[in-house]
């Protein structure tokens, strides 16, 4: 670990959701879980155990009922939603399985959005967004629409996206799930990368034990509880 | 800067969906049309109407008798009764007469600038052998001619020696001169002439050519235009043997008088002095200006009636607008988790697509505008009016458009804002 500054504390996470009273569904059952700034971690977990859950409660897309979340010393449970959009904006990059790309404007466009969210003015926007795509190998592809790419050069630009407010944590929910395993490994590869070159701490979600292997740490999560934690290559 | 990029935004979902936009916008256009054409119309039909009753004399107040209220009756058991109107006919005595204009003229010397003195004696031809050119032969006294502005080509207007007198002697068009003196004005000018009238002939002199004015509105064929022939007032009243008082006549107020003020004043004065003991009639005096007032908002209250309804079909635009922004939205349900995801606050998101409805009905909105435009111009000239387009139409569409915009995107947008970004992310 290259120094031990906290970024990600989680204390006690527990979720539950109404499915109607009386009944309610406790997905996580009280989750410490600590992430260094720099640090590659990967969290494993078949389906159903609440590895999904987990990450949007890490991406602030959702709340715990239950713990702390403290994200670089903050106190997330305190801010409002607006604050929280925020901090989705400035403090995480989002890579989806699924890309989560919009379809009808350009890949340079989709780089645009979280800086246009951000209020940056357009010329800086798009000069930044062609350094992201430059980055991960899209400049020759900057003004085709995600429909006009390929599995690996959507999710190549959902990486740059996720770089664009150039953002201390990457958080990657099954990056490579849709991808075969050629476009898997330069994905991985650029995340190695970005974690290596550029310092971004990466949380990346997989079911993929090989993936995680090549990770610092690995974190294994079954039913709602954290089962193992072993050190990576 | 926000909102120009939502204008952005929304401009790129419509291209997007260009058929479907079109057809939500089409609500929005023939709504805006049919009001903006409707006003347009209106508009033109009110300007032109008001100028021609401006024309024939906006100092102009008519004084004419008028059947007086029957008054009520109060029976012995206390029941009140509205005496049943009943038609009297009118008798000599009823009818104002010459004294009595002599009299106003003399008590408003300062107000009055004529009394208009008119009689239609009827239509006949005025004939040369076998040619003829018809002719509405009309008995006026000097303030009458005068106020008719009439362009003179040769000779000269009705003196008061010929009114004193009586004199045959007639102002004709120059249509009569072009029919009977082969358009020879200066000719024509103290030439005789027969007009052959209610069965009879009759003999005058003419003593002046006049200008028949073009572009007063008619609608009959160029041969059976009649123009009017005119004859001093007292001689026309002997030839139609009518003489009584007049049921009705015309004053000119002098320029600066207040006419309305100045209608009110004539009425009170004549029922006062003259009226009082007469138990079928009064005098009722109205301004020009009153009366271009009323037909005005008449006019007016009949535009804005119309239009209210056609108005309703913006309400059915609007509702499409609603529907389509909602469809839009759900369709659109994990680009709104990826924004949210991304960093979009709720309020962006909400004003997104409020400006993509607003953007939806601006666009239907202008095209409307042209469109209502276009045809309030065809319809304005297949009817013959001055094309006059409505501005508060226009002003008032662009800030209706946007309105419904406001209005019907707010739901399907504050949906969209408050959509939950997991659910949304995971939307399939």
């Amino acid at each position: 670990m290259r120094n031990r500054e906290k970024t990600i504390e989680l204390t006690g996470i527990v979720k539950r959701f109404y499915i109607g009273k009386p009944h309610e569904l406790e997905i996580l059952h009280g989750i410490d879980l600590t992430v260094y700034k720099g640090e590659f971690v990967s969290i494993v977990g078949a389906s159903g155990s609440g590895k999904s859950t987990l990450m949007n409660i890490i991406g602030v897309l959702d709340r715990p009922t239950e713990g702390e979340y403290r994200l670089d010393g903050l106190d997330i449970s305190a801010l409002k939603d607006q604050e929280l959009s925020r901090i989705r904006n400035q403090k995480i990059g989002f890579v989806f399985q699924t890309y989560n790309l919009i379809s009808r404007t350009s890949a340079l466009k989709n780089v645009e959005l979280p800086m246009m969210y951000a209020g940056i003015g357009r010329k800086e926007r798009a000069q930044r967004a062609r350094h992201y795509l430059e980055m991960v190998g899209m400049e020759e592809r900057m003004s085709h629409k995600p429909d006009e790419l390929s599995g690996g050069q959507k999710q190549r630009v959902s990486i740059a996206r996720a770089m664009a407010n150039d953002p201390s944590i990457i958080l990657a929910d099954e990056p490579t799930g849709a991808l075969d395993s050629k476009t898997g490994r330069r994905i991985m590869d650029i995340f190695h990368r970005l974690n290596r070159e550029e310092g971004k701490t990466i949380v990346l979600i997989t079911h993929s034990n090989e993936l995680a292997a090549e990770t610092d740490r690995i974190i294994t999560i079954r039913d709602g509880e954290i089962t193992g934690e072993r050190r990576g290559a | 800067m926000l909102v120009l990029e939502n204008i952005l935004l929304a401009l790129g979902s419509l291209r997007a969906n260009k058929m479907r936009a079109l057809l939500t916008i089409l609500g929005i256009i023939i709504g805006i049309a049919s009001v903006i054409a409707i006003m347009s119309v209106g508009n033109s039909i009110r300007s032109s109407v008001t100028s021609s009753m401006e024309s024939m004399g906006a100092n102009h107040i008519t004084v004419g008798l008028r059947q007086k209220e029957p008054e009520e009756e109060v029976t012995e058991e206390g029941y009140r009764f509205e005496g049943e109107m009943q038609q009297a006919s009118m008798t000599e005595e009823d009818y104002l007469t010459n004294e009595m204009l002599e009299d106003a003229e003399k008590e408003f010397a300062d107000k009055i600038d004529g009394v208009l003195l008119s009689e239609n004696v009827g239509e006949g031809q005025a004939k040369d052998g076998k040619l003829s050119s018809n002719v509405t032969l009309m008995g006026v006294n000097t303030a009458f001619l005068k106020n008719q502005d009439l362009k003179l080509l040769s000779g000269r207007l009705l003196t008061e020696r010929d009114q004193k007198e009586k004199k045959g002697v007639v102002v004709v068009s120059d249509r009569v001169v072009r029919k009977l003196f082969d358009g020879d004005t200066k000719k024509a000018a103290g030439s005789q002439t027969e007009v052959y009238l209610n069965g009879k002939y009759y003999n005058y002199t003419i003593v002046g050519v006049y200008e028949y004015d073009k572009s007063a509105f008619t609608s009959l064929p160029e041969e059976y235009i009649s123009t009017e022939m005119y004859l001093p007032f007292e001689a026309a009243r002997e030839q139609a043997h009518s003489t009584a008082g007049y049921s009705q006549i015309t004053l000119s107020a002098k320029t600066g008088v207040d006419s309305s003020d100045f209608a009110k004043e004539l009425e009170n004065w004549f029922n006062r002095k003259y009226f009082r003991h007469n138990e079928n009639y009064e005098i009722s005096a109205t301004s020009m200006a009153d009366m271009v007032a009323s037909m005005t908002g008449m006019l007016t209250t009949i535009s804005a009636a119309i239009s209210a309804i056609a108005g309703i079909s913006l309400l059915v635009g609007g509702i499409g607008v609603m529907n389509i922004m909602l469809v839009s939205i759900t369709e659109r349900t994990r680009e709104i988790g990826t924004r949210k995801a991304l960093g979009a606050p709720n309020g962006s998101i909400r004003l997104q697509f409020i400006m993509e409805a607003i953007v939806i009905c601006l666009l239907g909105g202008f095209i409307g505008i042209v469109l209502g435009l276009v045809l309030a111009a065809v319809i304005t000239k297949t009817m013959g009016y001055a094309a006059s387009p409505s501005v508060e139409g226009i002003i008032f569409s662009v800030a209706f458009s946007i309105f419904i915009g406001v209005f019907f995107g707010y739901y399907p947008a504050n949906k969209a804002a408050k959509m939950n970004p997991i659910d949304a992310l995971r939307y399939e």
